[in-house]
């Protein structure tokens, strides 16, 4: 017989969050903070904690840009790429953190410390360039300013 | 040169005590607050524009005992972050906008929802919530609000998306009717309503519907708060009386040399210097939920539109057809253009795609590609095709 392995991060966020099917999204957000993306037994397990379909779990996950099915790094990088920061010189913000961290656009460091990705307008267009690392937000950016702002978070 | 007929206005950010505006409230009848409402005229700031009285008299006239009060904080709309600075400075109105929403169609609970790129700004809002919780409770009032937040996903923007979202499912938009008046957050009836429209009706309630009125004109009253950015020396966020031209807004904002303005974002409308006078900003002209993005001689407008476009192919929910495959056909077909693999009369084809995705299309995502992309190209042709 096969023997069920309790997830217990899982079933804590369950607690937390409550087992119907409006916990599905917060208990997606919290396995994403805690490990950085959703692995598919994560979403297996969830879907048999909440007693809905894995398949239900992956399509809504799927669907949002910031539930990540693929591994990502510790910081997640996250370049505005809408027409206010693109008019404000985003290529030279991309292009810089392309040297600094030796990864491409939508790649993670081998070490697993950052990913970079691009975003639809983060809401910060009076003050483009913009980024997001995790949640917090890095306006008016320079080549100069955001190799600062990475050497602090490389030091980390 | 400075514009004698842009008015500055402080509504939306004056320091108000919310404690005094409740305390009102809760005294008064439903009915009341509906009507008051009504009587100013408001019309929703999210964009849409639906007369916010309506709204409320519609859900409040519905029997189901059990109702919701939703706030769209999901501000997604390129060049639009006037909901952020409202939340980060005055997150007490907007909650004390809940409340008197709450109490005019009888609901209990009340959700914001808040786009996941404003995540930093959870613990001061959880903060206010603590304060606000308390005043009801001082106030014998059974009304809870939760926060709920998004994952990235423009179209939960849309309200039927955003009660998906809500629901923990995918935000694909619902067929309407019904409308949310009647069967909205988990299938029952629900105010949604745009974070600044909020904290309007609280300023409508301190202040009357008449001193609202005064602002503004007939078809567009009171003030809005925009925001402004591009090639502008003056970025940022403003609330200014409704009811002004392109002409005079840009007078007031522009750098000297603005040949266009983008109002209402990537979903809204170019309107080209040679329309400036003509063109009043407001539902009498171009209606906008607030971005007002200014662009001068040194772009390029295909580059515009295309950033418009890849934006709209990467954020349709892909649920029906007109908007999915549309919005890749639009992209493909200027860049096609430009190439000079087709001919610019195939410009003309593309805007009578655009026309059907508008006709077409399930929701507000599918039907508003069009007006960027049919302003741009109808205005900008040779910087499309050349």
């Amino acid at each position: 017989m096969e023997t069920i392995i309790e997830n217990e991060l899982v079933r804590e966020l369950a607690n937390k969050h409550g087992r119907t099917r409006e916990s599905l999204i917060p208990i997606l957000q919290d396995l994403v903070v805690h490990n950085r993306f959703l692995s598919r037994q994560d979403m297996v397990d969830v879907a048999r904690e909440l007693d809905i379909s894995a398949a239900d779990v992956f399509g809504t996950a799927t669907f949002y840009s910031f539930l990540d099915t693929e591994v990502r790094g510790k910081y997640v990088i996250r370049i505005c790429k809408t027409i206010s920061c693109a008019m404000k010189g985003k290529n030279d913000i991309l292009s810089t953190i392309e040297e600094i961290l030796k990864v491409k656009m939508g790649e993670t460091t081998p070490d697993r410390k950052f990913s970079l990705l691009e975003a639809n307008c983060i809401g910060w267009c009076h003050k483009a360039p913009a980024m997001l690392i995790n949640d917090t937000p890095y306006t008016e950016l320079t080549p100069r300013k955001v190799t600062e702002i990475l050497r602090e978070y490389i030091k980390k | 040169m400075s514009s004698q007929h842009v008015k500055r206005v402080d509504l939306i950010f004056e320091k108000i005590e919310c404690r005094d505006v409740l305390k009102k409230i809760v005294d008064m009848e439903p009915d009341a607050i509906c009507q008051e409402l009504l009587e100013s005229d408001l019309k929703g700031r999210g964009g849409a524009g639906f007369p916010t009285g309506l709204k409320w008299c519609f859900t409040a006239s519905e029997k189901d005992p059990v109702k919701y009060i939703v706030c769209n904080a999901d501000e997604g709309e390129p060049g639009t972050f006037k909901d952020r600075e409202i939340l980060d400075l005055v997150p007490g109105k907007v909650f004390c906008g809940m409340a008197i929403a709450g109490k005019a169609i009888g609901a209990k609970m009340g959700y914001v929802y808040l786009r996941g790129e404003y995540k930093f700004l959870i613990p001061k809002l959880n903060e206010e919530l603590k304060k606000f919780h308390q005043t009801m409770d001082e106030f014998n009032q059974n009304f809870r609000i939760q926060i709920r937040l998004g994952s990235g996903a423009y179209i939960c923007g849309e309200e039927s998306a955003l009660f998906e979202s809500i629901e923990g499912k995918r935000g694909e938009p619902r067929n309407k009717p019904p409308y949310p008046t009647k069967s909205g957050l988990f299938g029952k009836p629900t105010v949604i309503n745009n974070v600044e429209t909020l904290v309007h009706s609280v300023m409508i309630m301190k202040y009357g519907a008449s001193h609202f009125k005064e602002l503004g004109t007939k078809d567009s009253r009171g003030s809005k708060v925009f925001s402004i950015s591009g090639d502008t020396p003056k970025a940022g966020i403003y609330e200014l009386e409704l009811g002004m031209t392109v002409d005079e807004f840009v007078n007031d904002f522009g750098d000297g040399d603005t040949k266009a303005v983008q109002v209402g974002g990537a979903s809204g409308f170019c309107v080209p210097r040679k329309k400036f006078e003509e063109t009043i900003i407001g539902f009498e002209g171009v209606p906008t939920g607030g971005s007002m993005k200014l662009f001068n001689s040194t772009r390029s407008m295909y580059n515009v539109l295309h950033n418009y476009l890849d934006f709209f192919t990467e954020e349709s929910c892909g649920q029906c057809t007109p908007c999915r495959v549309g919005c890749q056909q639009l992209l493909k077909g200027v860049e096609a253009v430009k190439r000079g693999e087709k001919n610019s009369k195939y410009l003309d084809e593309l805007v009578k795609l655009a026309k059907t995705m508008k006709r077409a299309s399930k929701c507000g995502l599918g039907q508003s590609v069009g007006n960027a992309f049919g302003s741009i190209v109808e205005n900008f042709k040779e910087e499309i095709i050349y």
